[in-house]
């Protein structure tokens, strides 16, 4: 069996995949990227590569992504994030033609063409109040971490209004409410929902059509998904599980096999890189 | 002798100034805003009335200024920030055309006529890059106290450049240089640097007319001073007092009430 890894680097975490010639998910790990890119990539790669129970050398060919896809050092070729998302994501749902990838630090839109080919693109990564990071700073100025996003939000039914603008004003705003006695997960739905807004603003840019596919880490956190269906009012794609924060590293590893298929017709042997 | 009071509530600290008639400073004060912010304009004004040595009966009028200016509840009036950094800025400083203030969440560009009014005026209210909270965000990613950071940063030879607009990512910027060996020195430097160009920006919005006089917090930093007279080419003016500059101006407008309502008076006893 040949093995293709698919590595994404992406602004928070660093994201490998394993995937077997037929496509199926053998191994995948996952760390906070810190800022030793080549370090983080290797581990990560190396840990996804135990958890297939393969070693180094079943894997024929690695290709990474994400934002530090050049610093990533042990990898084959680099494509870009929109490519590994759209390729990813037409995989999981082939009939996705618009794609919003909530990242840490990043926000992206995408509208696909046929053969999940980018046609349009806009990101943000300048503000963190259109990205991850503001639902984080959210959190932590009430006292929450990250992962205790999800089941805080859960149990909120109405949702507060948070301006949104700017994730450092927002810790006013998140007191002022707080002292109101405003409930957290209340204001972290409204957080959620200003987010939200900023997502549809960046798909409207896109032009956007459906099928609407949503993935990034921020997805983990099921009230997203939710806040999106209900302003678009259509139905989402969303990746099960935390495959949603997999998605560009499967479309990575995925482009690895093609490539592997393309070097094989043209003659170089596969699984023997140098032979 | 009548006294007047400016109370200006920052979105970071609260400030009081009180002037005698001769628009002297006879006392001020600083506290923490906080989340009650009714209380923080409360103690400003008590603490200042305790540093002058003066009873409140002694104080005739009180204007609040600053974004929590409404929450002065103990005020006679209000008025905008803008016009008291200008008034203020200008009473320091008469020759000074424009103001630069740079407080905890926002920086303001203001230009003001050779009386002290304002022609025009610009600020960052959408967005923390380039306020204060950028230097909070080094000082606390780097650990270092926000006195220390001017001084540490003066020391930089070799500044990096921070490509960060969002005071969020800065932070994790900031740490990413620390990461490649960068020193801490230089690292500053180049958050002052970009601080200074965001701040140099916002300035050439409303027009850069020499004398430029800094208020605000930041105007204490050394670096930030330093920065920001290399990147507009010339020395801006700093007053001891630049944190008090919209409490003064304040004060001076609150002065202005109580002199105008006496001057009806004499003016019929004398006629």
């Amino acid at each position: 069996m040949i093995y293709t890894a698919g590595i994404d680097v992406g602004s928070t975490y660093t994201k490998a995949l394993v995937l077997s010639a037929d496509h199926e998910i053998v191994g995948r790990a996952m760390e906070p990227t810190g800022f030793k890119l080549a370090e983080v990539a290797g581990r990560v790669r190396d840990k996804a590569v135990a958890e297939a129970g393969l070693s180094d050398g079943d894997v024929s060919y690695t290709v990474s992504t994400g934002f530090g896809r050049h610093q990533a050092g042990m990898s084959d070729v680099q494509v870009t994030d929109l490519t590994a998302a759209a390729r990813g994501t037409t995989f999981l749902f082939p009939g996705t033609r618009t794609i919003l990838d909530v990242g840490g630090q990043t926000m992206k839109a995408s509208r696909l063409g046929d053969g999940a080919k980018v046609k349009s693109f806009r990101l943000n990564d300048k503000c963190a109040a259109g990205t991850g990071a503001f639902l984080e700073k959210t959190a932590r100025y009430m006292g929450y971490s990250t992962e205790e996003i999800g089941p805080l939000v859960a149990i909120s039914k109405e949702p507060t209004s948070i301006s949104g603008v700017c994730a450092v004003f927002a810790e006013s705003e998140v007191i002022n409410h707080l002292s109101q006695g405003v409930a957290p997960a209340d204001i972290m739905h409204g957080a959620i929902v200003s987010l939200v807004g900023r997502s549809v603003q960046l798909m409207k840019r896109v032009r956007m059509e459906p099928e609407f596919t949503l993935i990034g880490g921020i997805l983990r956190f099921e009230r997203m998904a939710d806040v999106v269906r209900g302003e678009l009012q259509a139905e989402v794609n969303v990746p099960d599980g935390d495959l949603v924060q997999f998605t560009s590293a499967l479309g990575a590893a995925i482009l690895g096999h093609r490539r592997l298929q393309k070097l094989e017709k043209e003659g170089a042997p596969a699984g023997a890189s140098g032979a | 002798m009548a006294y007047a009071a400016g109370v200006d509530v920052g979105s970071t600290q609260t400030k009081a100034v009180i002037i005698d008639e001769q628009k002297r400073i006879v006392s001020r004060s600083l506290t923490e805003t906080g989340a009650n912010v009714i209380r923080a304009a409360e103690n400003a004004f008590a603490e200042a009335l305790a540093d002058g040595d003066l009873r409140e009966e002694e104080v005739e009028y009180v204007v609040g200024t600053g974004y929590g200016r409404y929450k002065v509840t103990f005020g006679n009036t209000q008025v905008t920030e803008i016009s008291c950094h200008g008034r203020g800025a200008v009473h320091m400083f008469p020759d000074t055309r424009t103001v630069v203030d740079m407080g905890g969440q926002d920086t303001k560009a203001i230009r003001v006529s050779p009386v002290g009014e304002i022609v025009d005026f610009c600020m960052n209210d959408k967005c923390a890059a380039g306020t204060g909270r950028f230097l909070g965000a080094a000082s606390a990613a780097l650990d270092i106290p926000l006195p220390d950071l001017g001084p540490t940063a003066l020391r930089g030879e070799r500044p990096v450049k921070i490509s960060t607009t969002c005071t969020v990512f800065a932070e994790s910027e900031v740490l990413s240089w620390l990461g490649k060996g960068k020193k801490i020195e230089d690292i500053l430097l180049g958050v002052h640097q970009s601080i200074a160009a965001r701040s140099a920006g916002l300035l050439r919005r409303v027009g850069i007319e020499d004398e430029v006089t800094f208020t605000g917090g930041v105007a204490k930093n050394t670096a930030m001073i330093a920065t920001l007279n290399d990147r507009l080419d010339l020395q801006v003016n700093v007053s001891d007092d630049s944190h008090y500059m919209g409490a003064l101006g304040a004060a001076l407008f609150a002065l202005d009430h109580i002199l105008a309502s006496r001057a009806p008076a004499k003016a019929r006893q004398d006629a």
